[in-house]
């Protein structure tokens, strides 16, 4: 479609969607199995003896394979946090949202989720609530479909 | 057999604003009136169409408008009969490269206005050469598809 | 290290919100300024590399293909490289080993983005892993500000600290745009208005963050024996360094991050430099966000980690300072992505050889032009001197 812009320039508007089906594979599909039980799994590496969070299939660091399941708890320290108060196309929830870096209880690595169930209007609020090592937990969907949404988001405790 | 993972279906949806600008500007305008605009090198002396802001050979501002003859030879045409997501035409359709008269580059277009169920009888009717002209969409919206196909003179 | 290569010319756009022209056209300006600049005859280049953001930031797939003819590259030796904030830095990379190997002599090296033409945080949030974190992904800016959070926590920086520092960034490195004819936005900004600016995504407020801009650079990198030819004081490449970091967001420690530590390691061992803060005349670091640039101060070795903020409020960075960052502007007011980073090693090509025009820091000799990529995954970093 031609229109024309604010500066009086003309502008072709088009679209492009592009479909794609992305393979799971055995560590994501276990993983995401393991959420529609409630449960939140890390693979162990056999060498640097991390737990990694979310699962995958080899330790990003030492290349080795990851085949040692370990169940971690749900709930867990935030270590980084961002509010979110702009639009922007095709963002995942509407805003304000906070995304943040979670290290639930028995992981080596961290976690990126949302943060939510307070009141995220109130700036000073959510600067109080989300301190230095302020501890969150998964607040569960009860309709699952094995992906990461499965958990709505973490809640201060 | 291989083992039944999941899959995750995610389509990727973008929003685009193509800047047209003053050459392509005029060609979508010209469209619009049922004309077709080229332009003219002034060092080789080339008509492009459709028309460009500078000669690909001489990189000089191309400056010279022409209104190009709505008739030419096919140069070179396929049978596109697959189905692609978003394809911007349904298939089967021809694809074309076109010799306008009196134009020096070749039009990427449709050839339409003909049963395409027979792959023989297409190949029977388009020969190398052939001439066609252009149909105009009824409706135009500033869109190379107001120029709706070319059709076997 | 291979044969000495030197910047002999450098062309942009008026960069900006550029719908007054195409993209091939908007490339073309930039093409014929470095030309013009040097006094090259597009018959001379041996080859041309070219780069950009990926397909889906303008909608065009491998759009080296549409600017073939735009790039003069018909008939020459042609490269692309793409490494997303890092492009620039990768583009500078080629073109200094397609020289130094003996490969050419002179190629013209080109970044490029028109990002009004499509919607950058839309096609950025397709960089995040799939399964796990695209849910999540709140652009750019998103990941940064908990990286900054994450920053100001590991080293107990009072918040109100950073806050003054990362403002005082703002505020003068808008201030330093004024004076750059291809910059973006120019205009001044007092600490106030930037502090209470509205909240992105928090920390980061609307004044923290670079603008989406259109716009090309090109720089042409010359042989010893062509730039001793040429009229322009060459400006020679001293030390490069690059390296990449894992992908999963959560797996490292990116406060205190391998990648831009030793990317600057790596090009100041090349280029012989043991204490950055006293022999760098000056610095462009690829600074989209006011309070990253802080962290990278810190990664570059220019303080002790922590104390980046303090020596900002002291006036360190600014111009006039012991290290002058950003004299162009910097990122925070000219982002093209796919130029920025080749943007700011042509700002450091044009310091050393006394060519920056009104915003010349006097005397510079040695300067640092870096890149950034994906979640500070990639670093880049080149060193350019006056002397070979």
């Amino acid at each position: 479609m031609l229109k024309t812009n604010k500066k009086g320039h003309l502008i072709l508007e088009t679209e492009a969607t592009v479909p794609y089906e992305l393979a799971s594979g055995p560590s994501w599909h276990r993983f995401f199995e393991g959420f529609k039980e409630e449960k939140i799994y890390g693979v162990k590496c056999p060498k640097c003896k991390r737990v990694l969070v979310p699962a995958r299939s080899f330790c990003s660091l030492c290349f080795e394979d990851t085949d040692e399941w370990v169940q971690v708890a749900d709930e867990g320290e935030v270590k980084g946090w961002s509010l979110t108060n702009y639009h922007f196309f095709g963002m995942p929830t509407e805003p304000p949202f906070i995304t943040a870096l979670i290290r639930l209880d028995g992981a080596d690595t961290d976690m990126d989720h949302l943060i939510g169930g307070f009141d995220l209007t109130d700036l000073d609020l959510v600067t109080k609530t989300l301190q230095m090592g302020a501890r969150v937990k998964a607040v569960w969907k009860k309709e699952k479909k094995g992906c990461i949404m499965d958990i709505k988001h973490f809640k201060p405790v | 057999m291989a083992k039944y993972y999941d899959t995750l279906q995610h389509n990727v949806w973008l929003p685009y604003k193509f800047a047209v600008g003053p050459v392509y500007g005029r060609f979508y305008e010209g469209l619009q009136e049922e004309k077709i605009w080229g332009n003219k090198c002034p060092e080789c002396g080339k008509v492009l169409v459709p028309p460009r802001s500078f000669c690909p050979d001489c990189h000089v501002d191309m400056d010279e408008w022409v209104e190009v003859s709505q008739e030419g030879e096919v140069r070179l045409w396929t049978l596109a009969d697959y189905q692609f997501f978003g394809a911007p035409v349904d298939p089967p359709f021809i694809g074309a490269l076109i010799r306008l008269d009196k134009t020096d580059c070749d039009l990427l277009h449709i050839i339409g206005g003909l049963d395409l169920s027979d792959l023989e009888a297409v190949k029977n009717k388009i020969k190398r050469g052939i001439r066609v002209k252009a149909v105009w969409n009824e409706e135009k919206q500033g869109h190379m598809l107001d120029l709706k196909y070319f059709e076997l003179v | 290290m291979g044969r000495p290569v030197a910047i002999i010319g450098v062309g942009q756009t008026m960069h900006g919100h550029r719908s007054d022209v195409t993209y091939p056209e908007l490339i073309r300006e930039a093409v014929e300024a470095v030309f013009e600049d040097t006094g090259v005859s597009p018959e001379d280049i041996d080859g041309v590399i070219y780069g950009s953001m990926p397909s889906m930031m303008e909608g065009v797939a491998l759009n080296h293909f549409y600017f073939a003819e735009a790039l003069r590259g018909v008939g020459k030796s042609f490269m692309r490289t793409e490494t997303c904030g890092t492009t620039g830095i990768s583009l500078a990379f080629t073109g200094y080993y397609q020289v130094a190997s003996g490969y050419a002599d002179l190629v013209l090296v080109v970044g490029s983005e028109k990002m009004h033409e499509g919607d950058p945080q839309a096609t950025m949030a397709t960089v995040a892993e799939p399964f796990y974190q695209r849910p999540f992904t709140a652009g750019a800016p998103g990941y940064y500000s908990m990286l900054s959070q994450q920053w100001m926590w590991r080293y107990n920086i009072p918040e109100e600290v950073c806050r003054d520092a990362a403002a005082k960034l703002s505020v003068d490195h808008h201030e330093d745009a004024k004076l750059n004819t291809y910059a973006h936005i120019k205009q001044s900004f007092t600490m106030d208005e930037v502090k209470h600016s509205p909240v992105i995504v928090y920390p980061i407020r609307l004044l923290d963050v670079c603008p989406t801009t259109d716009g090309v650079c090109a720089t042409i990198f010359a042989s010893e024996e062509m730039a001793k030819k040429l009229k322009n004081k060459p400006a020679w490449v001293k030390g490069i360094g690059f390296r990449g970091d894992t992908f999963f967001v959560g797996d490292k420690d990116r406060v205190w991050s391998e990648s831009p530590i030793g990317a600057a390691r790596q090009a100041y061992e090349m280029a012989g430099i043991t204490n950055p803060l006293e022999e760098l005349d000056m610095a462009e670091i690829y600074n989209p966000f006011t309070f990253v640039e802080l962290l990278h101060m810190e990664s570059f070795g220019f303080c002790e980690p922590g104390q980046a903020s303090d020596l900002c409020l002291k006036g360190t960075f600014a111009r006039g300072g012991k290290l002058p960052c950003a004299p162009s502007g910097g990122v925070l007011c000219t982002n093209p992505i796919g130029a920025t980073a080749l943007i700011r090693v042509a700002e450091c090509a044009l310091q050393v050889s006394g060519r920056a025009g009104g915003h010349q820091v006097e005397g510079a000799k040695l300067a640092l032009a870096s890149g950034l990529g994906g979640a500070q995954q990639f670093n880049g970093v080149m060193i350019l001197g006056s002397e070979l």
